[in-house]
């Protein structure tokens, strides 16, 4: 479990996160949503110890982050998978190298092990072959599901994902979800999406927090979000006509 | 202010380095291929430029001397003191704060900019050991690349002046082997080793440390240059103070 308590985080004068409490379960998909510049990837860079915060605490498993050594940062870390918002896949490399990487760095694992294991996660994200192409010849969508295939590999302890299907096909998208939902079940693992896709929201969102103005304005899950009545969230959600008409639909049905 | 900032940021980045290394296999590999791109494809300009220099430091102290009692073989000594002993070290490590500075700061600044870094990072990865050490132990090579290009200067100098009618080859020769001191060598491979670890460490720096977009890694790169240049030039100065002075 990930606890986050009154996290502050400031860039100079401006005030970003302004007091941030909240806790995400293991073997659960717990979305953070919010507008574009609402300070989700903020968020998320400050659970991994990327960014500093002036106030607050967040422990994994019990341990507060910011007073373990820098080696057991290091420790911990390797038990993190996380998905970067523009990929952040390692341009020297080919693909299946990208996704060996962490087995290469971490585990005893032979040459023959690891690309058995790299051929297995980049079928899971339906790329079978493109083992040998560099990222620079990848779309962005397959450069997305590289780094998916790259966050998994090492079957991590806890999945951060920054917008995982940003940029996909809506089909594609979809299987990405089911894809993180599933091992996020299989192995148990604490799992955070960033997103602001309401499909996303709809098929995964165990657990949702949306942040808005730097501050937690909603927290539930994706059964109780068509009930709310928490004004900023009906306007995020229902921004988009087909969500206002799928609302409507769901208060008649229920009437 | 800044300064000092920054060179006690320095400091700790090296010492940070050390800190955690990467396991060995993967790191020989890391190794192999900066040798390859900072040292073996720099030997083409090395040899290039330390040979023309040669060249050209001969001719300019032919033609200056025309005093009748001044010894021929002056040139060649000339020559050899001024390519072993400032050409070769000082000069071309200039000229490789430009080459292999900018490649190192370009691409570290480019991996920064664009989260690879931080993707290293949250692995658990020590990415200064990973991304700096190696680019330190292969240019502990530049110092075989400084050899050659002596030796190429001081040919290049021979070529100039038996071409050029500016002396004959037993001058050159005699005089390239004129009182010739062996702690100058030592103290030129002192010079070049400090100078390959400065530029293996400044750049990265400026690279590591860089903030902003693409636009940013280009003026990383031209600070780095600067400021890489400044350290090696005081340095030399500090060195031969202290060796030679
Ligand atoms: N390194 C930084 N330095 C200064 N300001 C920053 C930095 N990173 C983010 N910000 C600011 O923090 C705010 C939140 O940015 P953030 O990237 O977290 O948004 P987001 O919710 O992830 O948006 P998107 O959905 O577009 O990815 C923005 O106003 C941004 O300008
Ligand atoms: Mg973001």
């Amino acid at each position: 479990m990930i606890e986050v308590n009154n996290l502050h985080k400031s860039f100079g004068d401006t005030k970003i996160l302004k007091g941030i409490s909240t806790s995400f379960d293991k073997g659960k998909t717990n979305l953070i949503i919010g507008q574009s510049g609402s300070g989700k990837t903020v968020f998320l860079k400050c659970l991994l110890g990327l960014f500093t915060y002036e106030e607050g605490s967040i422990s994994y498993d019990g341990k507060i982050f910011s007073e373990l050594s820098e080696d057991q940062k290091r420790d911990l870390r390797a038990e993190i998978g996380m998905v970067f918002q523009g990929s952040a896949l390692f341009d020297s490399m080919t693909i299946a190298e990208n996704v060996m990487f962490p087995l290469q760095m971490f585990t005893k694992m032979s040459k023959s092990e690891m690309e058995d294991r790299a051929d297995i996660v980049l079928k899971r994200v339906n790329l079978p072959d493109a083992h040998n192409k560099m990222p620079s010849e990848a779309s962005g969508g397959m450069q997305k599901r590289v780094a998916i295939a790259r966050a998994i590999v090492n079957n991590p302890k806890y999945l951060f994902c920054d917008e995982p299907n940003s940029g996909l096909d809506p089909k594609t998208a979809i299987v990405i979800d089911n894809l993180i939902q599933e091992i996020t079940d299989e192995y148990q693992i604490v799992t955070v999406i960033n997103s602001h896709d309401m499909n996303s929201v709809m098929e995964i969102g165990e657990k949702i927090v949306f942040l808005r103005n730097g501050l937690k304005a909603w927290e539930g899950s994706k059964a109780n979000i068509f009930k709310t009545d928490n004004e900023s969230v009906t306007d995020f959600v229902y921004s988009s006509n087909l969500f206002k008409k799928v609302r409507q639909m769901y208060i008649e049905e229920n009437e | 202010m800044k300064y000092l900032h920054n060179i006690g940021r320095y400091f700790l980045m090296i010492a940070e380095m050390f800190r955690k290394p990467t396991k060995w296999s993967v790191m020989r590999s890391l190794i192999l291929k900066d040798i390859d791109d900072l040292i073996i494809s720099s030997l083409g300009i090395i040899a290039f430029i330390s040979f023309f220099v040669g060249g050209v430091v001969t001719i300019q102290t032919a033609l200056n001397i025309d005093n009748p009692l001044i010894p021929k073989y002056l040139v060649g000594f000339a020559t050899r003191q001024s390519v072993l002993l400032e050409f070769a070290p000082t000069f071309t490590s200039i000229i490789m704060a430009g080459k292999v500075g900018s490649f190192i700061t370009s691409s570290i600044g480019t991996m920064r900019v664009t989260e690879q870094i931080d993707a290293l990072e949250v692995m658990g990865i020590n990415s200064l050991n990973y991304l700096i050490f190696p680019k330190a132990i292969a240019l502990m090579l530049y110092p075989f690349a400084i050899a050659i290009g002596m030796f190429l200067g001081i040919l290049g100098g021979m070529a100039a002046s038996v071409f050029g009618g500016y002396s004959t080859l037993t001058d050159y020769i005699s005089g390239i082997q004129y009182e010739f001191d062996t702690f100058h060598v030592t103290y030129a491979f002192i010079k070049t080793f400090v100078f390959a670890f400065i530029l293996a460490t400044v750049p990265s720096f400026y690279g590591y440390y860089m903030k902003g977009g693409a636009l940013e890694v280009g003026k990383a790169s031209t600070t780095a240059f600067v400021w890489t240049s400044v350290v090696i030039i005081l340095l030399n100065y500090i060195i031969t103070g202290m060796l030679l002075g």
